[in-house]
């Protein structure tokens, strides 16, 4: 019984993160805060998805969705600045 | 004010839709209907001690065939519309160097990271995760030695033929399931047999099948991000 409250507390705490995150993604004025939040956003979700006993989805959710779809947002995100200067 | 108020509308309604959501869940104390068949069976029928890649690689092996069938798509448009011409391949990068720390860390962490994404696919029937998990894993190795070397370049030939022959080599195994098991994709081949439960050669044809999809993803993926890569080039 005290585990299961330990562990909502933490995954109330980790979604309200999120929000918070997704927030500032919406928010920001720069776009590179921008993409790192979404990120982040992912990265807890992940965390989440572990926290739900379902490790396989919280493997991909780690690493296509906070690590290589980030960086292809900064790819993407650094030829916009480039061929506007 | 209009916007604002039609804003207001929107999320209010949103609000009342999940509020009714959450007020009628119930959660359920034990499994049904096919959720409960797949628990109870799962282990002697496909003999995967992972049961998520019991129901991805076997039981619902076509929606798995349709989303390496997306990945592939994904892959052709992107190389549609980041047309690199001839020139673009022979600009060099001109970067601020790369830390020594990033260099050093990815001559060290690059090989386990690729050692670690074929374990997991390797043991996606006995361990969590699997083809696309692992996949990532060797995306991500080659991501980090792209940015310790911007200027490093894939084997195009490589990928290409990597992707193809694993893509084919999938369905061909499933042609077999309709030869020797019960129907396309079937991986509990009759002649192959289920092997012993929780060893790494067990669960019929699923280790071979979920080792092709991982180095398909990871070929697709690592060539996608090497063309963003190239695209980044200039004079």
């Amino acid at each position: 019984m005290n585990n299961e409250i330990i562990y909502s507390v933490i995954a109330i705490g980790i979604g309200v993160l999120m929000v918070i995150m997704a927030v500032i993604a919406i928010l920001n004025n720069k776009l590179s805060v921008a993409i790192i939040a979404a990120g982040v956003v992912s990265l807890f979700a992940s965390v989440l998805f572990l926290l739900m006993a379902a490790p396989d989805v919280a493997m991909t959710e780690a690493a296509i969705g906070s690590g290589l779809s980030t960086l292809i947002f900064f790819y993407v995100l650094n030829k916009i600045k480039r061929q506007n200067a | 004010m209009l916007r604002n108020f039609l804003i207001a509308l929107v999320l209010a309604s949103f609000g009342f839709i999940f509020y009714n959501l959450y007020n009628s869940y119930e959660p359920h104390t034990e499994l049904t209907g096919i959720a409960a068949h797949y628990a109870e069976n799962g282990a002697s029928e496909v003999g995967a001690a992972n049961l998520v890649t019991a129901v991805v690689v076997s039981y619902r092996s076509f929606d798995t065939l349709g989303e390496i069938t997306i990945l592939f798509l994904t892959a052709a448009i992107i190389s549609f519309f980041l047309k690199l011409s001839k020139e673009d391949e022979e600009k060099v990068i001109i970067h601020r160097g790369t830390s020594e720390l990033l260099k050093t860390a990815s001559q060290l962490l690059v090989p386990i990271m690729f050692l670690f994404g074929i374990y997991v696919f390797l043991n996606g029937h006995l361990t969590p995760g699997g083809g696309f998990q692992g996949g990532a894993i060797i995306a991500s190795a080659i991501v980090l030695a792209i940015m310790a070397n911007p200027n490093m370049t894939i084997n195009h030939s490589v990928i290409i033929w990597v992707e193809s022959l694993s893509g084919v080599s999938v369905v061909l195994i499933g042609v077999l399931g309709i030869l020797l098991g019960g129907g396309f994709l079937d991986t509990t081949l009759d002649g192959y047999g289920l092997g012993e439960f929780g060893t790494i050669f067990s669960a019929g044809t699923i280790p071979v099948i979920y080792s092709l999809v991982g180095l398909k993803v990871g070929a697709e993926l690592s060539n996608i991000l090497n063309m963003y890569q190239k695209s980044q080039k200039e004079a």
